[in-house]
């Protein structure tokens, strides 16, 4: 009682792992250094979409220090986490410039680095596809012409042998065709992006070591170690016990960590020098052309109302760039589908989108997961109906919000308990922004001022059994460890899970050690450490564990308290009589079982476990796409404000609100942390970055100097963030996840505020300073004189 | 010190946050990869190797430097400072406290360059503090809780005369 419990969620607790950052002591993979360890290389292609006619090592193999040269021949199946389209080392052609060719092992890396130069390839070039446009063209050359034999590793991924589709999902709601035929009005619009990159300021790095008696010791860079096992016994006939994946703290991740590429590389790597360490590291530049990337997407966007302005039919076609191989962007094609409408109700739905094969890089999960894509679709169309109907584009996304009772694209009936109060979102974040009825004006210097919103949602699209688990080990002090297989990468998510045990627990939140590392040989299983997914399913394995410790802890108590267990209660680090507080023990007296002075025991040590699965999802219908997909939805509105200088076409941004119902925020400040950087990141994104590629698909700013991202100065002059926290009745203390959510409107509400500066519909992205001014190039030319 | 550009070792010299090092190096070995490798101090992060990123920032002299475009060699008889030397700093303690910090990743290097900043600059303004920050990259804060660090070691040193 004395030893201060205090109420911690809800509470802005110092982040736990942050002392340990700021003096450098933190072991990121790259930091843990071996000696006698070999280092591994990748040679790579230099051509996008070729046949490999010969591949000669006999100049690499001279280069002092060389131990093994792997080729693709030496294992020459496909992988992949969704369709298995990726052989790990290319076999027989390439498909990508960048892509690996062949792995050199070697004493130190700069002798694999010289050896990898040395790797002679004999290609015979093949017509590239350099576009998901052309891709999509009938006569397009074909990247995989076996698509159709590939093997489904999850449901719901339908390729299109004979092109260059790798999925094609369908989302047919209600009778679009009659609905669309009733509209008094309608609006249609095209959107485009490039790839982009994640850029984590870590780059990619995995160890494998093979011992003699057959176990796999993997370190690795990773959001998904269970993926990395399961993986690994898939393709490799490996026992699923005997392949133990640490990972240590990662440096950022933002989905592009989950994919699962250098662990099997180096696994070939290590079984090639008879099992001893290996290490393989990616630069940045390997990080940016070789490992996955961020998608790129082509969505058209057709909306029609009735005469009071309310949405009746939608229809989409998006074109989501897998680039080479289809890794996770098949999971996205399928998530943008199930959410293609935006927070808006809308009766009648038709939506194909496609995951596109091209020759460049392939792309895998990027933080908001098809979201931030779509509601930049979704969002802009928003706006330009609104201008077209003579509305206030607030107004009008009020008219049409979502709301308890109505359905998703695909059916999901939405309860008060699974969606969020997106029309309170959009209303403060209007507030927030100073919106007023015109949105541009004109500083004195001459600049334009002017505002943008978007309001977005998205649900977790986890597999259908997605889980987690958590162990509580009690000290003899009465303290308590905490283990699971949640990756800290850099969203604060240990501190969180802390709060969450400490809160149940009654305890100080210091007494929750939390393991930050992860070692899939003492943590329970967790399906992966992204979407958005661990406050929920580990917040809530993590309130199961503490309710069994709780009923350990009860069970021990009320033997050495000669009482029942109903009788007591647990807090404050002790158990005691409810209705006589002062009678009861000490937690550390008990925790590793209770002796009596006498010398007898009772119990033993408090483990607590639990376990949280996934509910009631379902895959989708392969025609219609009904399906229950995801928990809950979590909305959230955007709002964006800058000034742009119409005599050179820069612009800075002066303002970034972000207004988020998260359900309950457990700790406000770390929240607050994500959605800044979230907004962040989605306008580092949509203000500067894309991969350039030439004619032979080549990328022309492979690094952080030609790459551009916001530096210092460049961010908005003001983040203004705001929690709405209608609680959901299924997560930890009514929370939802809210670690993509920040980025998900940020372009959309961008684009919308450029699009009032400059009078051009800003359709495309990035919105640099140079495709604003052809933008405006091409919409003058466009007026006929 | 004259050194041809071989795969041979040779040993140098190197005073690294008050304590002197003899270090193995090649003639093309960088004093990143020096200090981490040889040294064992891996607080400087290796993220671009290229002069991008400032990851890998250290103070030469009391001046910030990237480290990955140091050589080893250039370093003898210069005092190198690692944020495993700036443990007591205001500036470590000044990124906890304004929640400056999510990977950590950037951290170390922010760390040095900030410190450097407020000495170099007591008077720093906004656009100063900007300007000086921009060789360094954070992928997760926003940069806005950076900035308030900064600021609040500006303001403190300012009370304490
Ligand atoms: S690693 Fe030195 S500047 Fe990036
Ligand atoms: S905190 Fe992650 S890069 Fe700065």
């Amino acid at each position: 009682m004395q030893n201060g419990f205090h109420k911690t969620v809800g509470t802005a607790e110092q982040r736990i792992d942050a002392i340990e950052k700021s003096t450098g002591n933190v072991k990121y993979l790259g930091d843990k250094l071996t000696k006698g360890m070999l280092h591994a290389k990748v040679a790579t292609s230099t051509e996008a979409h070729a046949i490999i006619k010969s591949i000669n090592t006999m100049e690499a193999w001279k280069v002092p220090g060389v131990h093994a040269i792997v080729t693709g021949d030496m294992f020459p199946f496909p992988i992949g986490p969704i369709l298995a389209d990726r052989p790990p080392l290319a076999f027989k052609k390439v498909r990508y410039y960048g892509e690996p060719v062949a792995i050199i092992v070697a004493e130190h890396p700069y002798q694999a680095k010289q050896a990898a130069r040395k790797i002679i390839v004999d290609y015979e070039p093949l017509p590239i596809v350099n576009s998901v446009e052309q891709a999509f063209q009938k006569d397009a050359p074909l990247i995989h012409e076996q698509s159709g034999q590939y093997t489904k590793i999850i449901d719901n991924v339908y390729p299109v042998p004979g092109t260059n589709i790798a999925s094609h999902i369908k989302i047919r709601k209600g009778d679009f065709g009659q609905a669309w035929a009733a509209c008094t009005d309608t609006f249609t619009a095209t959107y485009s992006f490039n790839l982009s990159d994640h850029a984590a300021m870590e780059t990619r790095s995995a160890t494998v070591e093979i011992n003699p008696d057959g176990r796999v010791i993997v370190h690795s860079t990773s959001q998904s170690p269970y993926t990395i096992k399961k993986i690994f016994n898939q393709f490799f006939n490996l026992e699923v016990g005997k392949v133990i994946v640490h990972i240590p703290m990662l440096g950022g991740a933002f989905g592009g960590k989950g994919a699962v590429q250098l662990e099997p590389l180096a696994y070939l790597a290590s079984n090639a020098v008879g099992g001893k360490l290996v290490k393989l590291h990616f630069e940045r530049e390997e990080d940016m052309m070789t490992a996955p990337c961020h998608i790129g997407f082509n969505a058209t966007v057709k909306l029609g109302v009735n005469q009071e302005g309310k949405l009746m039919a939608g229809q989409y076609t998006f074109l989501i760039e897998a680039g080479a191989y289809s890794d996770q962007a098949a999971g996205i094609t399928r998530a943008a589908a199930l959410d293609c409408t935006g927070p808006y109700h809308i009766p009648n739905v038709w939506c194909d989108s496609y995951c596109m094969y091209t020759n460049h890089p392939y792309a895998t999960s990027f933080r908001g997961y098809g979201h931030p894509e779509l509601t930049f679709a979704i969002e802009r169309t928003m706006d330009q109906f609104a201008n077209k109907l003579k509305m206030d584009p607030i107004e009008f996304r009020l008219l049409n919000a979502i709301k308890p009772g109505h359905t998703t694209p695909t059916q999901s009936v939405l309860t008060v308990n699974n969606i969020g109060d997106a029309a309170k979102c959009i209303t403060r974040a209007k507030e927030l922004i100073e919106w007023t009825s015109d949105p541009v004006s004109t500083t004195k210097d001459g600049l334009i001022r002017a505002k943008g919103v978007a309001l977005f949602w998205k649900t977790s699209t986890t597999s259908t059994n997605a889980q987690a688990g958590a162990i509580l080990l009690f000290e003899p002090d009465g303290s308590v460890k905490l283990s699971c297989a949640a990756v800290e990468l850099g969203q604060g998510t240990k501190t969180i899970l802390a709060q969450i045990a400490a809160e149940r627990l009654k305890m100080d939140v210091s007494e929750i050690h939390v393991t930050m590392e992860v070692n899939t040989q003492y943590t329970p299983h967790q399906w992966r450490t992204v979407a958005s997914s661990t406050t929920f399913l580990a917040g809530n394995a993590v309130l199961a564990a503490a309710d069994d410790a709780i009923r350990q802890l009860k069970k021990i108590g009320a033997v050495a308290l000669q009482c029942s267990e109903e009788d007591l209660e647990v807090g404050n680090s002790r158990v005691y009589i409810k209705s006589d507080p002062m009678k009861g023990i000490a937690i550390k007296t008990i925790a590793l079982g209770y002796k009596f002075p006498d010398g007898h025991t009772v119990g033993g040590q408090v483990i607590g476990t639990g376990v949280k699965m996934q509910r009631q999802l379902t895959t989708m219908d392969k025609e219609t796409g009904f399906g229950d997909p995801g928990p809950w939805w979590s909305v959230g509105a955007q709002g964006v404000e800058i000034e742009w200088d119409e005599r050179n076409f820069t612009y800075k941004i002066i303002k970034a609100v972000t207004v988020m119902d998260g359900g309950t925020i457990i700790n406000p400040m770390t929240a607050t942390q994500q959605m800044r950087g979230g907004i962040f990141l989605g306008l580092s994104i949509a203000s500067g970055e894309s991969f350039e590629f030439n004619e032979q698909g080549v990328i022309q700013n492979p690094d952080l100097r030609t790459y551009q991202m916001m530096r210092m100065g460049d961010q908005p002059s003001e983040y203004i963030v705001e929690f709405i926290e209608t609680p959901s009745e299924d997560g930890p203390f009514g929370a939802r996840g809210i670690g993509e959510y920040g980025v998900i409107g940020a372009a959309a509400a961008l684009a919308n505020s450029l699009s009032s500066a400059t009078n051009v519909e800003m359709n495309k992205l990035p919105l640099t300073p140079e495709m604003i001014w052809r933008m405006k190039g091409e919409a003058y030319d466009s007026v006929q004189f | 010190m004259i050194m041809s550009n071989t795969s041979k070792y040779t040993v140098i010299p190197l005073l690294v946050n008050g304590q002197s090092h003899d270090v193995m190096v090649r003639s093309a070995d960088t004093l990143l990869h020096t200090l981490r490798e040889q040294i064992g101090l891996t607080g400087a992060k290796h993220a671009c190797g290229n002069g991008d990123c400032g990851a890998c920032t250290v103070l030469v002299d009391g001046k910030p430097m990237h480290s990955c475009l140091m050589l080893a060699v250039e370093a003898v008889s210069e005092e190198i400072t690692t944020i495993e030397g700036l443990k007591h700093s205001e500036m470590r303690q000044a990124f906890v406290e304004q929640w400056a910090i999510q990977c950590g990743y950037c951290t170390p290097g922010f760390i040095l360059n900030c410190h450097a900043l407020v000495k170099e600059h007591p008077d720093a303004d906004d656009e100063k503090i900007e300007e000086w920050l921009q060789s360094n990259l954070c992928r997760c804060t926003g940069y806005y809780e950076i900035k308030q660090a900064v600021k609040f070691v500006l303001e403190m040193n300012k009370k304490n005369g």
